[in-house]
């Protein structure tokens, strides 16, 4: 066979090759070419008939042709694999800007007193202060009597309390005027020394633009031996810092009445007021954030705490003034209205849980 | 309680500043809750002069005017007819703010001439309503100056807030004393003469009570004047009436006003030509009434304190005299009363009759028990000087009731409970100005409260003196001591469970609401509370009359308020107390959870990768159990079971339960009646987990025993069951599961079918069993064995009590 016959066979071969449109076509070029009954392979067969001096030369120009269409065939069959993952990928193309379900945590809120309740306990907890509890409709006994507020007491007219029905005025149960009642539970369960704060609702008879018939106060309550109006002070200006998140607060104590505390003292925060803003630490404006005291001796004999060996203090914050004076709420009636444009706009992400360590809001 | 600077300084001997008394006052536990001061709401109005009046050229009804005003002479249109030439009144210039009309002055353009300012009338200074024309004010007054102190009005008006403990603050002296003990001035003294008595009172004073309730009125002294002149009183007395918001009536009962305001003394004056034999103290009887000097007729009953002449009630003690006998014009004797009146019975009294009073107010407080006898001397004293007559001698019937007794005082309590250490001298001084004598030396005194403070009778009470006039921002503010280096966790399991639900149901896209906890008595009966027991006495209103016995009628209402707000699809819920009794445990805590509309885990509403499944059991409780599972409880520790309350749709609810007693919660879609009662629309679908929360055991917060993952991969066989419609998984699952104990892990539904090829009646199940070898690897023979007997145990009964193999070939899928 003249090498003219082989360069022939593999100027086809290759034409073949290079005009597959498809990976199946390919296979039957390669067949045709390389396969037993391939034309190439047949030529290869031929081998065995030639004398060796001819074969040499002759299986060194046939093996040239198969190395040749081989090498097209890979290349060819790249290209094609190439091309047909470019069209299946053409045609999976996708409108990548429709907007995804933005998933159950972005849907999801934490109510504002809920987080601020979160807060406020953490700040209390690393000040080692224990969350206590007690039920919202209490015993007359732990709700004023047992806080010396004795009937008749011109203070249990200032509670706009809420009665039961059927219990008798004066000694029935009532709902919860304040936080305070579980200072008395917190005393008559353990011994001191204790250090409590006791979150939780209150009600009270009252009802308009500032004022709804339900709202969250917490308690604090430090008793031991030795704690005075200077550790209330510092725990409270700590609190307010803390909460706040400022360096420093400006605070003013003025001395008031309660009659479960003696001294008693109202504490006003300062603030300065930009445009619907109020900002806490800045200003010279007083806004009143809460009630403390010492412990009246009369409380402490209530629940058979010596007033001679145990003293400590009490306060009383309404948590949705705290809420509504840091994260700007105008509207105390909306925290209870289940609004979910409300809930939605002021309520926090389920896993921005307040941490000391990594900031509370 | 409001008084004036003049009326403060008649007691009160100061150079400071009205800020700093303000300041003062509010420090010391006399909060200001406002201080008004005329003159500088007036100040840019000035006394001005009419020089010209004219006709203005262009209108009948306005002239115009050429107005001195001290600085220049400035052209005013004026309207008002009384406006002439040499006239004196009050001038408004251009950039002053004009009350009465709520408006700042700028120059004006009145019918072609041009006008500065403007001429005030009494009404556009809110002074009065007056309006007829323009203030005419004397003719010594001076052009230039302040218009306010022109009118009278440059007396500032302090109103203080005082705390129930404090009677002694409401009169202008127990004010002045206390700032004199906070060193903002000196008390003035000012000893009350006794009035000597022209002749014996000819009215008896009698005090008509027993052994019991002889402190309903334990002193009243009680005198005649005869022949006064009663009229209206002077112009100061009305002046300081007026600034604090009473309405002068005539001298005697002005009189009355101005004592109680000045000295915390209430007294009543009657006309004494009215009385008919003695007066008498006493209680009242039933049957009774009389005519207050309201204009109202009160029933009085055998507990209150009444004034009573030989036949008829003059008057409630203590609260509000009769019209009969009060005193007027015409009085020409007057009988004088100042009493004292059980502070107790005086409340009582005021709250059930409904009357509030200014005296009331007082006595129920507790005033100053030896004041009887300087209040009627002082009354007197005022009754001649204003109105002339003649006084008898003073009656008085009774004893005053004694004031606290002297206690023991250890100064070092003060450092003690406030950590301030003070010089005794300090101490001393400060108590000494309010009265309160130190008796002996030392740490350890008798202390003797003064007879008008009844709020001191222990040791704390002088501290908390001492405190509030030393001022808090002395005291240093001390660090607690550390408990620990690093804080303890405080939280109880309670509270961690009710933290971790909370966020784990905002987490599985729900939003906390916080909602009443009082709800309609109809919606209170419908999720089975609404006893009367727990109906409130004075609900705000119908819809919050009863206290909730379940979270989800208000997550419901509020559901629905939101869907008719126009969001149709989402979910809410709340974690709360719900009420079965007055008693402390029948207050549990409580988590409850609705979606509404299309809402699932995967989201609310239409989407285009697919809208949300309607709002269904499935995914109510697939919430119920993520809250369980968090604290411990998953599938495979709760069974399911069908006993839902009848508030949820009975085909479509269950409960969760931890054995048959044990209640964890309770989920379903709502029944159509309830969600009719409560007006709202379905799907709705809600879950509650009340033990949940309030479960006492404490769930595992680490794994107490190491894990089991296996290296030996896991053989999973499907099955397929066709069982009787009715038939719950549960059931199978429970059976399946029980086959092998060892190596079954897991098995999970993954088919519910009925259709074609199921007979009528019938549904199919197919499960998945996944099988774990612990220690080596399963042979072919030891899969099928325990395919047998998941067979064996799904069609035995009671589990699956008319199950069959629906197909007997299980295909590995491994």
């Amino acid at each position: 066979m003249a090498a003219s016959e082989l360069d022939t066979l593999k100027a086809e071969l290759l034409e073949e090759v290079a005009s597959a449109s498809d990976l199946a076509r390919l296979e039957e070029v390669r067949v045709g070419a390389l396969g037993k009954k391939g034309r190439v392979s047949a030529l290869m067969q031929r081998l065995g008939a030639m004398p060796p001096e001819e074969r040499r030369d002759f299986g060194q120009a046939v093996n040239a042709v198969k190395v040749a269409v081989s090498d097209a065939l890979d290349a060819k069959r790249e290209t094609l694999a190439r091309e047909a993952t470019a069209a299946r990928l053409a045609a999976e193309r996708a409108d990548v800007t429709l907007p995804v379900r933005e998933g159950p945590l972005a849907e999801g809120r934490v109510h504002p007193v809920s987080q601020v309740t979160d807060e406020i306990t953490e700040i209390f907890a690393d000040m080692g202060f224990s969350i206590a509890e007690g039920p919202d409709i209490e015993t007359d006994f732990n709700n004023f009597t047992a806080l010396n507020i004795p009937p008749e007491h011109p203070a249990r007219q200032d509670h706009d309390t809420f009665y039961f029905a059927e219990a008798q005025t004066g000694r029935g149960p009532v709902l919860r005027t304040h936080t305070s009642p579980v200072q008395i539970r917190t005393m008559l369960a353990n011994k001191p020394p204790l250090r409590i704060i006791a979150p939780g609702r209150v009600y009270r008879c009252d009802s308009d633009q500032t004022h709804t018939p339900m709202f969250h106060q917490v308690e604090g309550l430090v008793i031991d031996e030795e704690t005075h109006l200077g550790h209330l002070k510092w725990v409270l200006e700590e609190f307010c810092k803390a909460f706040f998140e400022v360096p420093e607060v400006k605070m003013r104590f003025r001395a008031s009445h309660f009659p479960f505390t003696e001294p008693s003292m109202e504490v006003d925060i300062g603030y300065a007021k930009a445009g619907d803003e109020i900002r806490i630490g800045e200003g010279d404006q007083w806004l009143e954030i809460l009630g403390c005291g010492m412990v009246h001796p009369n409380v402490l004999k209530a629940v058979d705490l010596d007033p001679k060996k145990y003293q400590g203090f009490a306060f009383g914050v309404g948590i949705d003034r705290l809420t509504m004076l840091k994260y700007g709420m105008p509207d105390l009636r909306a925290f209870f209205s289940g609004d979910l444009r409300w809930l939605k706009h002021y309520g926090f992400p389920p896993l921005s849980v307040p941490t000391l360590a990594g900031g509370l809001s | 309680m409001k008084f004036t600077l003049s009326w403060l300084k008649e007691h009160l001997d100061t150079e400071a500043s009205v800020e700093e008394i303000a300041d003062t006052l509010t420090l010391i536990g006399l909060e200001i809750e406002e201080v008004l001061d005329p003159a500088k709401a007036l100040g840019e109005f000035r006394v001005a002069e009419v020089v010209t009046a004219e006709k203005h050229p262009d209108a009948d009804k306005l002239q115009v005017l050429q107005v001195n005003t001290g600085k220049e002479t400035l052209q005013v249109v004026c309207g008002a007819p009384n406006a002439r030439a040499g006239m004196k009144g009050v001038f408004a210039p251009v950039g002053a703010y004009v009350p009465g009309i709520d408006l700042t002055l700028t120059k004006a353009n009145i019918r072609g001439v041009e006008s500065n300012g403007m001429m005030a009338s009494e009404r556009e200074l809110e002074l009065s309503d007056e309006h007829t024309g323009i203030i005419e004010l004397p003719a010594k007054s001076r052009v230039g100056s302040s218009a306010a102190k022109a009118l009278g009005l440059d007396d500032v008006v302090f109103d203080v807030a005082i705390t129930p403990n404090r009677p002694d603050c409401l009169g202008v002296r127990g004010v002045a004393r206390d700032l004199a003990a906070a060193g903002l001035g000196k008390l003035k003294k000012d000893p009350v003469k006794p009035v000597k008595g022209a002749f014996d009172n000819p009215i008896p004073v009698r005090l008509d009570f027993d052994k019991e309730t002889k402190d309903a009125c334990p002193v009243f002294a009680g005198r005649l004047v005869r022949g006064i002149r009663n009229g209206p009183s002077p112009a100061w007395l009305q002046a300081r009436l007026k600034a604090i918001g009473l309405r002068p009536i005539n001298a005697l009962v002005d009189i009355t006003n101005y004592i109680s305001y000045d000295r915390a003394r209430p007294l009543h004056v009657y006309d004494a030509d009215k009385l008919t034999g003695a007066v008498h103290a006493r209680l009242g009887r039933t049957g009774e009434s009389f005519e207050a000097l309201d204009g109202k007729t009160y029933k009085v009953d055998a507990e209150m304190c009444v004034i009573a002449d030989d036949q008829v009630v003059l008057g409630l003690g203590g609260v509000m005299g009769g019209e009969e006998t009060g005193c007027t014009e015409e009085t020409v004797n007057v009988f004088i009363e100042s009493a004292y009146f059980d502070p107790k019975r005086t409340a009582r009294t005021g709250r059930t009759l409904n009357i509030v009073s200014d005296a009331r107010f007082r006595f129920e407080r507790g005033i100053d028990p030896q004041s009887a006898e300087p209040g009627i001397e002082l009354a007197t004293a005022m009754v001649l000087d204003l109105c002339g007559g003649e006084a008898s001698d003073v009656t008085v019937a009774g004893r005053a009731p004694k004031s606290n007794p002297p206690f023991r005082f250890d100064l070092r309590l003060i450092g003690r409970l406030s950590g301030l250490s003070l010089l005794h001298r300090d101490i001393l001084r400060k108590l000494k100005a309010l009265g309160i004598a130190l008796e002996g030396d030392g740490h350890v005194r008798k202390a003797a409260p003064p007879s008008w403070r009844p709020d001191l009778s222990i040791p704390a009470d002088l501290v908390e003196e001492i405190v509030r006039l030393t001022g808090v921002d002395r005291i240093p503010a001390t660090p607690l001591s550390h408990l620990s280096g690093v804080a303890k966790p405080v939280l109880t399991p309670a509270q961690k469970r009710a933290r971790t639900v909370r966020r784990l149901l905002a987490a599985r896209g729900l939003v906390e609401a916080v909602t009443w906890s009082f709800i309609p008595e109809s919606e209170a009966a419908l999720f089975g509370g609404g006893d009367a027991a727990l109906a409130l006495d004075n609900p705000i209103s119908t819809e919050m009359s009863h206290m909730r016995p379940s979270l989800l009628p208000g997550l419901i209402s509020a559901a629905k308020r939101n869907r008719d707000r126009g969001f149709a699809d989402g979910g809410l819920f709340e974690l709360g107390n719900a009420y079965r009794g007055l008693e402390a445990q029948d207050q549990s805590a409580a988590a409850s959870g609705v979606r509404f509309g299309q809402s699932s885990l995967a989201g609310a509403g239409r989407h285009w990768s697919g809208a949300a499944p309607e709002a269904g059991w499935a995914a109510v409780k697939a919430d119920a159990m993520a809250a369980l599972e968090a604290l411990g409880l998953g599938q495979g520790k709760v069974q399911i079971t069908r006993e839902a309350p009848d508030w949820f749709h009975p085909g479509r609810s269950g409960a969760i339960k931890l054995g048959p007693k044990t209640t964890l919660g309770v989920f379903g879609e709502l029944h159509p009646d309830t969600l009719a009662k409560l007006d709202a629309d379905g799907p709705m679908a809600a879950s509650r987990s009340i033990s949940a929360i309030c479960r006492p055991r404490k769930p595992k917060a680490r794994p107490s025993r190491p894990s089991d993952a296996s290296d030996l991969q896991a053989v999973r066989r499907d099955f397929a069951f066709l069982v009787d419609a009715d038939t719950d998984a549960g059931a199978l699952i429970r059976a399946a599961s029980g086959a092998d104990r060892v190596l079954i892990s897991d098995v999970s539904v993954f088919d519910e079918f009925t259709g074609q090829g199921v007979p009528e009646g019938k549904k199919s199940l197919a499960i998945e069993v996944t099988l774990q070898p612990r220690d080596k690897t399963l042979t072919d023979e030891e899969i099928d064995a325990v395919a047998e007997k998941v067979v064996a145990g799904a069609t035995r009964p009671p589990a699956a009590r008319c199950a069959r193999p629906f197909s007997g070939s299980h295909s590995p899928t491994n």
